[in-house]
């Protein structure tokens, strides 16, 4: 329970924090950050506008697509808390109801026929894909030192020993900070402030939905980040008191914000086509914390 | 003699323009381009009864001449087509075609160009233009436009695609009907002119209305005083400028990096402020009128220049710094939306374009006007005709621009109390007028009767001749690159619609 409220808390200031970043980097003084939330909000009191050309599944997408985030979010541990779902195998879970909230995104953005969509939802397939070996790879290496299989007792029985260990949990966080970014289309993989529909991946996928299914879409960004940022906390919290525990979760969360902005202020978008190359090297950081487990269990010869 | 040599702004007696036979005419200009020296920089119809009289200028950049030529050709026999020899005419004469409905033979691309409303087939539309297009089932269509997903200009592009690789891409423009030609025409009052050249395209205020001054001024035999040939030399390196800096933001924002976003567009401001603080327009509206000039540069307003400009420089070469050194940003503009040479020379490409892909095509070099023939220019030549290549040219023009003011301003001339009231124009006259805008090469060509009163006014905005590049460019490219490609040309819609 704790960890849902936490996440959701920290929902509401994540973006905020992430584009007043860009706003300082870039000399201007930026809006609040609630203002996102804001947005939001006004966007949920609003009605939505069809297509007449799209289905059904154009009007459930969003709605699964934000239902998914909220199951996997339940499973995230939060120190010695429990998630409030959590049994044996549950990152699988976790990967896969998430690939089930893409997956209906995705035919929602084919259900409107424009060519443009079609594009974006084929990009974001694509990434996802490269993107899941990474994650698995990760997830199973340390599934193997713990010998647990949920995120619960995976944070619970994992400390940190050796020097072999810390590098472990650096290359972890980097892991899981490119896997975020790659999941909710920030750089440099995508570029979310662009205008214009043929460079966009994420964005062009949800041109056709307004109102309340955009604010849910919006949302749910919000949410995935504060998602990996509490699993990129988990490799630290483990062993603490709760209070002490809070405070490093979100002073994690704040610089997770901090640095996804400066790491859009100071690069720019990579060429679609050098994307999978890039997506596709987070796999090799998997394996390398894979292989650095196997040296820590001595199952080297 | 097939053509008669003119230089640039200097009026000859219409009749003086040879007419020769169809097939002479066509021999000589094609084989004038045959020369790398040769571009065309105008080839157009005036109707004249129930004929069209076919006017064609090509310029010769090592003499500074233009060799004019006529032909006189009946409007529906058919007449074989420029372009089959050589490219550049391709637009030109699918304009003809479209005003007059002169059948044109073995033109490999005979489409409307701009739907004007005195075209000759009025059934010519927008919704049946007939479009390049596919039966593959692995090929897909992507239609951009007409409505921009920024806030610049209609213009509809239709790519054929395979995957995210670009085979092809069709641009078609003629959104907008202002009819700025037969305006010209129309409209007899000289401010009235004025305007309509100030608003032929928007980013070219000065460009533009340079070339309209300094073609009415010959038009009306008054010899420009030097205090409007400084203040548009000025004008015209300041607009350089603000447009290249402009851009260069454009391009950073395209690849997303918002760094170079952020401080390019801050620093074009204080270039455009100026105009503002000098004759009461950011966009130089206003600025420039045949004859005298309402906005004479003072001391104090030199001095206030310079000031700006010493400050703009430093910050201006620490962020291309950055820039050219952001591998994020090397890895988008290199390699991409490439023209060659070959490409470039066979389109009779114009202006900042051409030199990206190295052709030494620069008229403030080639045929010199206002106070260029003082600051003997060299243009700025790259080699790959990339994106980066534009980018980079967009850079060193800013700085070379900067030096001319800086020269320009150590002799501020004085102002010139002597307003004079200008005489109607020479009848009986043709003068072409042609400036190096920022885009390239403007061209303003005009013909007067027994009378003196315009019979003829034609406009060719650099553009004209670039926006087939643009589409050559994009080939073989990712479609997200496209974007890129198409700022760092940024030409002009309206320019071309007219």
């Amino acid at each position: 329970m704790l960890s849902l409220v936490l996440m959701v808390v920290t929902s509401l200031f994540f973006m905020g924090i992430v584009i007043r970043t860009k706003s300082i980097t870039s000399g201007r003084k930026g809006p609040g950050i609630f203002q996102p939330m804001k947005d939001v909000i006004r966007l949920w009191k609003k009605g939505a506008v069809f297509s007449r050309t799209t289905s059904f599944i154009f009007q459930i997408a969003p709605s699964i697509y934000f239902a998914s985030i909220i199951m996997a979010i339940l499973v995230i541990p939060f120190g010695q808390y429990k998630g409030i779902v959590s049994f044996d195998g549950d990152f699988v879970f976790f990967a896969y109801v998430l690939a089930l909230g893409k997956f209906f995104s995705i035919i929602g953005a084919l259900d409107t026929g424009s060519s443009f969509e079609g594009m974006g939802a084929s990009r974001e397939a694509l990434y996802s894909m490269l993107a899941e070996p990474a994650f698995f790879i990760l997830m199973g290496s340390f599934a193997l030192y713990t010998g647990h299989t949920s995120f619960y007792e995976i944070f619970t029985s994992l400390h940190f020993g050796s020097y072999i260990s810390y590098a472990l949990g650096i290359l972890a966080t980097f892991v899981l900070i490119m896997i975020a970014m790659i999941e909710n289309s920030r750089m440099p993989v995508d570029d979310p402030k662009t205008h214009l529909e043929l460079t966009m991946v994420h964005e062009v996928m949800i041109l056709d939905n307004s109102g309340f299914d955009l604010g849910l879409i919006l949302f749910g960004t919000n949410l995935k980040f504060a998602m990996y940022g509490a699993l990129i906390a988990n490799f630290f919290t483990g062993s603490f008191s709760i209070l002490i525990s809070i405070l490093i979760f979100l002073v994690v969360q704040i610089l997770f914000a901090i640095m996804v902005g400066i790491l859009e202020s100071f690069s720019a978008r990579f060429r679609m086509g050098n994307n999978a190359q890039f997506i596709f090297t987070l796999t090799s950081f998997s394996i390398l914390i894979f292989f650095g487990v196997l040296l820590i269990m001595g199952k080297f010869v | 003699m097939k053509a008669i040599a003119i230089k640039n702004n200097q009026p000859i007696p219409f009749d003086t323009i040879p007419t020769l036979e169809y097939s002479q005419f066509l021999e000589f200009n094609t084989s004038l381009l045959q020369d790398e020296n040769h571009h065309c920089v105008n080839y157009y119809g005036i109707a004249i009864q129930d004929k069209v009289k076919l006017i064609c200028c090509i310029a010769n950049d090592k003499d500074a001449l233009f060799h004019v030529s006529s032909s006189l050709v009946p409007r529906q026999t058919p007449i074989e087509s420029f372009t089959q020899h050589h490219l550049a005419f391709e637009k030109f004469e699918r304009e003809i075609y479209e005003n007059f409905g002169v059948p044109i033979r073995n033109h490999p691309w005979l489409k409307p160009v701009r739907f004007a409303f005195n075209q000759t087939n009025k059934n010519n539309t927008i919704a049946n233009y007939p479009f390049f297009n596919i039966e593959s089932e692995e090929l897909h269509q992507v239609g951009v436009g007409p409505i921009h997903a920024g806030i610049i200009e209609p213009g509809h592009f239709r790519f054929i695609c395979n995957g995210e690789q670009i085979l092809h891409l069709e641009i078609q423009l003629g959104y907008q009907h202002r009819g700025i030609e037969t305006l010209f025409l129309q409209k007899k009052k000289l401010i009235e002119r004025h305007t309509l050249a100030e608003n032929i395209s928007g980013d070219s205020v000065v460009g533009h209305t340079t070339t309209f001054a300094n073609l009415w001024e010959v038009l009306c035999n008054v010899k420009t005083d030097v205090e409007s040939h400084f203040a548009r030399t000025l004008a015209l390196e300041l607009e350089r400028i603000a447009i290249h800096t402009g851009d260069l933001s454009g391009m950073c924002t395209d690849v997303g990096y918002q760094l170079g976003s952020a401080v390019y567009g801050r620093l074009r401001t204080p270039i455009i402020n100026f105009f503002q603080q000098w004759c009461g327009n950011r966009m130089a509206k206003s600025l420039i009128r045949a004859g005298f000039s309402n906005f004479p540069i003072t001391e104090e307003l030199g001095e206030k220049l310079k000031k700006v400009l010493d400050a703009f420089e430093p910050d201006f070469d620490e962020i291309c710094k950055e820039t050219f050194s952001a591998p994020t940003v090397l890895g988008r503009f290199e390699k991409t939306g490439i023209v060659t040479n070959a490409v470039g020379k066979s389109i009779g490409l114009v202006g900042m374009a051409a030199r990206m892909t190295n052709i030494n095509r620069d008229i403030r070099t080639s045929h010199p006007y206002n106070l260029y023939p003082n600051l003997s220019h060299q243009p700025i030549l790259k080699h790959h005709g990339d994106a980066y290549s534009r980018a980079r040219i967009k850079y060193r023009e800013v700085k070379q621009s900067i030096a001319y003011i800086k020269t320009l301003l150590n002799a501020i001339p004085a102002e010139n109390t002597n307003k004079i009231v200008l005489p109607k124009p020479t009848p009986n006259t043709f003068v072409l007028s042609m400036v190096e805008g920022w885009r390239g090469e403007i061209c303003h060509c005009a013909i007067t009767d027994a009378q003196g009163e315009l019979v003829h006014y034609k406009i060719k905005d650099p553009s004209f001749h670039n926006w087939l590049a643009m589409a050559l460019a994009v080939r073989n490219n990712e479609i997200s690159d496209f974007p890129i490609s198409n700022k760092s040309f940024n030409l002009s819609y309206a320019g071309h619609d007219l």
